[in-house]
C-alpha cells in the first residue's frame, strides 16, 4: 500500500477504529468458533481422525506423494522451459510462418483448460499409439500450458534487454543467432528469474491435477489416507499445510532473487533499472 | 464426425454446465473478493488481518484440494449439496482471493493526489472509497479481472473429478463409451473452450474500451 486512503487517526477516528476493531474483530471470532464448533460436532477432532499422522506409515505416504509432486513439477518446469524459449523465439523469429506457428501454440494452450490438456494426453494420446501413463499425461499437460505461459514471460524478457545491447552486439558482427543466443537469452534469464520461480509455485499447485487421473501425487496419496481411515478434512488439513509451506518458501525464494537482483542491477550500472515484468496470469491458474 | 454429430445435445449440456459454474461462480467471486479487497484496504486492523490470511492460505493452495474440502469435506460436516452447489463453492472460494488481489491492485493504481484531494475536502473513508477510488479502480481493474475471469473459465474443468458433468468430463466419458470418436471429440471440446475464452476477451475488451476515458 503505498497510499494511504486515510489520514492519521484523530481522537475521534481512533476511537471508531477501536469500536470498529472491536465489532468486526468479535463478528471474526464468533465466524471461526461456528466453524470449530461444526467441525468439533460432526467429530473433525476425534484422535483417530489425528493420529494416524504420528504413524510412520502414514508419513511415509505423504512423503512419497510429495517427492512425486515436486517430480512432476520439476520435470514439467525444465521440459517448459525449453519449450517456452523455442515458442518465444519462435514469436519473435523474421520468418512469418514460424511466427504464426508459434503464436498460434502460445495462444491455443494458454486457452484450453490445463485439465483438459491432461486428459488429452492420458485419453487421445494412446489412440495415436503413443503410450502415456498418468506422469507423462500430467508431464505432458503441463508443459504445453506452462511452455505457452513461459513463452510469453520470455518475449518479454528478451523485449526488456534494451535495444542498445543488441545493437551492439549486431555493430560488432555477430549474427542474428548469436546475439539471441549470448546477448538477449543470458539477459533475459536473469530479468525472468523471479517471475520462473513464481511460476513453480504455479506449477507445485497445478501438479495437483495428477489427482485427476491417479498419478499418485500429494493430494491423490491424501486420498489414500482419508478413503481408509475417513478422516477427510483432518487429511486436508494437513496437506494444504505442507503445500503452503512450499509455496511460501518458494514466494520467499522468488522475492529473494528479485531483492538481490535489483541491488546487483544497481551496482552495477549506477542506474536503477525497473526491470520487474508484469507476469501474463501467474498464480491465478489452478 | 458422426458420433460427435449424435451426441451434440450432451456435448452442448456440458458447455452449458460450465457456462453456469463460470457465471455465478464469476458473479459470487467478484462480490466475495471486492468485499475482501475492501477490508484489506481499510483502517480496521483485524479485517485487514482476516483479508491477508485468506488470500495468503487460499492463494497457496491447489484448487483441486478446495475441491475436496467442499465436495468430500462439507458432507463430512453435515453440510449436503448437490455436486454442482459444491463446484461452484470450491470455485468462488479460490477465486474470491484472486478476484481480492486483482481489486487491489486496481485501488492501488488510483491517483495518489485524488485520495489526497479526496480527503482534503473532508471525504471519510467510506465516501472516498465509494465516490472517489472504487470508480476509477474498476477501469484499472478490468484487465487483471479479465485474467481471473479467464482462469475462472478453464479452472471450472477441475470439476471433472468431482462428479459434475461439464465440459471436461463430458469429453472423458463419451471418448470412454467409443474410442475412435476420441479425437473428434477432443476438437471438439478445445473448439468450444476456445469460443467460451473469445468471449470472455471480447467481453473484458468491450469494457476496456467503454471505460477508457482521456486523461
Amino acid at each position: 500500500m503505498t497510499v494511504a486512503l486515510y489520514d492519521a487517526p484523530g481522537p475521534r477516528a481512533r476511537r471508531r477504529t477501536l469500536v470498529g476493531s472491536l465489532i468486526g474483530g468479535a463478528a471474526l471470532l464468533l465466524l471461526g468458533a461456528l466453524v470449530i464448533k461444526r467441525l468439533s460436532d460432526t467429530g473433525q477432532f476425534r484422535g483417530e481422525f489425528w493420529e494416524p499422522f504420528g504413524r510412520a506409515g502414514v508419513q511415509r505416504i505423504l512423503l512419497r506423494g510429495l517427492v512425486a509432486t515436486l517430480k512432476a513439477a520439476g520435470l514439467a518446469l525444465v521440459l517448459a522451459l525449453v519449450l517456452g524459449v523455442v515458442l518465444a523465439v519462435g514469436r519473435l523469429s523474421s520468418r512469418r510462418s514460424v511466427r504464426i506457428v508459434s503464436s498460434t501454440a502460445v495462444q491455443g494452450f494458454r486457452a484450453l483448460p490445463l485439465v483438459f490438456l491432461i486428459l488429452f494426453a492420458f485419453i487421445a494420446l494412446p489412440e495415436l499409439g503413443i503410450d502415456t501413463g498418468p506422469f507423462s499425461s500430467v508431464v505432458i499437460g503441463l508443459t504445453l500450458y506452462n511452455g505457452a505461459v513461459l513463452a510469453e514471460i520470455f518475449r518479454a524478457g528478451i523485449l526488456a534487454v534494451p535495444r542498445g545491447q543488441v545493437e551492439a552486439a549486431y555493430s560488432i558482427g555477430l549474427r542474428k543467432g548469436s546475439v539471441l543466443r549470448v546477448v538477449q537469452l543470458p539477459q533475459a534469464v536473469r530479468i525472468m528469474l523471479p517471475a520462473l520461480v513464481s511460476q513453480l509455485v504455479v506449477l507445485v499447485k497445478d501438479s495437483a491435477l495428477g489427482f485427476i487421473v491417479a498419478y499418485p501425487e500429494l493430494l491423490r496419496s491424501g486420498r489414500r489416507i482419508y478413503t481408509n481411515i475417513g478422516n477427510v478434512i483432518p487429511t486436508a488439513m494437513v496437506i494444504a499445510a505442507i503445500y503452503i509451506t512450499i509455496n511460501l518458501i518458494l514466494s520467499g525464494v522468488a522475492a529473494w532473487i528479485e531483492a538481490r537482483q535489483r541491488g546487483g542491477w544497481r551496482r552495477r550500472s549506477g542506474v536503477p533499472v525497473e526491470m520487474s515484468l508484469g507476469v501474463p496470469d501467474a498464480g491465478v491458474a489452478t | 464426425m458422426d458420433f460427435v454429430w449424435d451426441q451434440r445435445e450432451v456435448i452442448l449440456g456440458g458447455f452449458r454446465t460450465t457456462v453456469w459454474l463460470a457465471v455465478t461462480a464469476g458473479v459470487l467471486s467478484t462480490v466475495i473478493g471486492t468485499l475482501l479487497a475492501i477490508m484489506r484496504v481499510g483502517p480496521i486492523p483485524p479485517l485487514r488481518w482476516a483479508g491477508a490470511t485468506y488470500v495468503i492460505l487460499v492463494r497457496n493452495i491447489p484448487l483441486t484440494l478446495v475441491f475436496v474440502f467442499s465436495t468430500f469435506g462439507l458432507p463430512r460436516m453435515e453440510i449436503r449439496l448437490s455436486f454442482v452447489a459444491f463446484a461452484i463453492i470450491a470455485l468462488t472460494v479460490y477465486h474470491s482471493a484472486f478476484v481480492c488481489e486483482a481489486v487491489r491492485s486496481g485501488i492501488n493504481a488510483v491517483d495518489a493526489g485524488e485520495i489526497e484531494a479526496a480527503r482534503s475536502i473532508g471525504l471519510p473513508f467510506r465516501r472516498t472509497l465509494s465516490l472517489v477510488v472504487l470508480p476509477q479502480a474498476f477501469r484499472a481493474v478490468i484487465p487483471p479481472l479479465g485474467n481471473v475471469y479467464n482462469a475462472l473459465l478453464k479452472n471450472t474443468s477441475v470439476a471433472v473429478a468431482f462428479s459434475v458433468a461439464e465440459a471436461s468430463s463430458i469429453f472423458r466419458r463419451l471418448s470412454n463409451d467409443d474410442a475412435s470418436a476420441t479425437w473428434p471429440l477432443l476438437l471438439t471440446t478445445a473448439v468450444g473452450y476456445i469460443l467460451l475464452a473469445s468471449l470472455v476477451f471480447l467481453g473484458v475488451r468491450f469494457l476496456e474500451r467503454r471505460s477508457a476515458v482521456s486523461r
